[in-house]
């Protein structure tokens, strides 16, 4: 039973649940108009304290489509929180007037804190820094499924920025329980995974991986290629950044190397590392992604409403 | 062996690490204390090479976490008319509570003020903990 629950940490669902969660999310995905009028007089609050329309937009999206309504604050500068307001007497008032909330927040744990004020309401993190960001991952693994229907026995490749890239982390993680997964991780020497993922994550599970400095060499046994930028101001001198970028960014050269399913997926927003032109190719699914995420957030909603 | 009187009610904490009597003693603000108390230096030990040991001449309250946390091997004697009656055995405790506090500047704990601090073990033979908001691990006896 998800009914009531808080998504905050991914280690917060069991695998049959998020089976449960994924189960629905695919009904979501077939048949959306039938999930119109679920929400009907629910109010959904998005509390966004630092701003990421991207994130915002997907839920508020997801619960429109659900039927319900949304109340909210985009930037603490234009609510009460601006004037010094505690996350706990925040949370406390939001609970008497909707039924759901949404948080994103600069620091690491605040909607942990957040969620131990509550009584009934269930909360979803939305980002806590650089900490988790759970739902990107479901949208991650949903589109997964919608693309070779299943997780298991795959090849995932990772590229860009390993270290800071907090989706990445939670994506490995979630990986990391399924069998047969093996990782290709292309990123610069100093952007590799922190080694916290190589030790506690990949060794210990035993996870077949490779890590390399450039893509063409392994584009062809991916079953995914997920891409993430990198960031100018993540190196230390500029000549570095210009002699290594262009290594990590996706081209139509360099898909040609890519198999004939070999799926490209990113979590948006994209600045140059994809180029554009890659857009026309069926195998770039980074849009469809962006759509998945929202079918997901509509099943979440639903779960922990307990409407289905 | 230097003679320390022996207390007759209260509490000797022996087997201290070498060099950690000192930082307990001010934790336990011993340096406040208004009954006898002896802070025991570089004592010889057949087990550690050298230990520290505090006796303490009266029944106070001690934070067993806080110490199973430092060292698992220090030991507690309780002391009644002289005798130890009773002989406690720290743990490496599995969750602790305002103890230890999380020094990652982006943890939410940093701001919160009212949210308490709880960290869980992680690995217990390092003595590892992880804080349970952003999930940073510090290992408390070397701090
Ligand atoms: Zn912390």
């Amino acid at each position: 039973m998800l009914k009531g629950r808080h998504l905050i940490d991914p280690s917060d669902f069991t695998r049959e649940e998020f089976r449960e969660l994924f189960d629905l999310a695919h009904k979501v995905v077939k048949n959306p108009e039938h999930f119109k009028k679920s929400c009907e007089g629910k109010i959904l609050a998005t509390l966004f304290y630092e701003p990421s329309t991207r994130t915002r937009f997907s839920f508020e999206a997801a619960m429109l489509r659900l039927g319900g309504s949304i109340i909210g604050f985009s930037e603490p500068n234009s609510s009460s929180v601006s004037k010094g307001e505690s996350i706990s007497d925040t949370i406390r008032t939001i609970e008497c007037y909707a039924d759901i909330a949404v948080m994103r927040h600069p620091k690491e744990g605040a909607p942990r804190v957040a969620s131990q004020w509550l009584t009934s309401m269930p909360l979803i993190n939305a980002g806590d820094g650089g900490h988790q960001h759970p739902t990107q991952t479901l949208t991650d693994i949903l589109t997964v499924e919608l693309l070779k229907g299943n997780v298991e026995n795959r090849v995932y490749g990772f590229c860009g920025d390993l270290k800071f890239g907090r989706t990445v982390h939670s994506f490995i993680k979630f990986l990391s329980k399924y069998k047969g997964i093996k990782l290709i991780l292309i990123s610069p020497e100093e952007l590799r995974v922190p080694e916290y993922i190589r030790e506690e994550i990949i060794k210990k599970n035993n996870i077949e991986c490779i890590e390399a400095d450039k893509m063409e060499p392994y584009m062809g046994e991916m079953d995914f290629l997920y891409m993430t930028r990198v960031q100018r101001e993540r190196f230390f001198n500029e000549e570095d950044y210009i002699r290594l970028r262009d290594r990590f960014i996706l081209d139509k050269e360099k898909m040609k190397y890519a198999g004939p399913e070999t799926y490209i997926l990113h979590p948006l927003p994209r600045v140059n590392e994809i180029s554009i032109e890659v857009d026309e190719d069926p195998r770039a699914q980074y849009f469809q992604q962006a759509k998945n995420g929202m079918y997901v957030r509509m099943a979440l909603i639903l779960k922990l409403l307990g409407i289905y | 062996m230097l003679q320390i009187t022996s207390i007759e009610k209260g509490i000797v904490i022996d087997h201290i690490p070498g060099g950690f009597g000192m930082k307990l003693f001010h934790y336990l603000k011993l340096d406040k204390a208004d009954y006898t108390v002896a802070l025991i230096i570089n004592a010889f030990s057949q087990k550690m090479g050298r230990k520290d040991i505090i006796k303490i001449n009266n029944v106070i309250d001690l934070d067993v976490n806080f110490l199973g946390l430092i060292n698992p091997d220090i030991t507690i004697n309780i002391i009644e008319n002289g005798a130890i009656v009773k002989k406690l055995q720290l743990t490496v405790p599995e969750r602790v509570v305002n103890v230890i506090q999380c020094k990652n500047p982006r943890c939410v704990t940093s701001i919160e003020s009212y949210a308490d601090h709880v960290f869980h073990l992680v690995d217990p033979a390092k003595r590892s903990y992880r804080c349970d908001y952003c999930d940073d691990i510090v290992i408390p006896h070397t701090v």
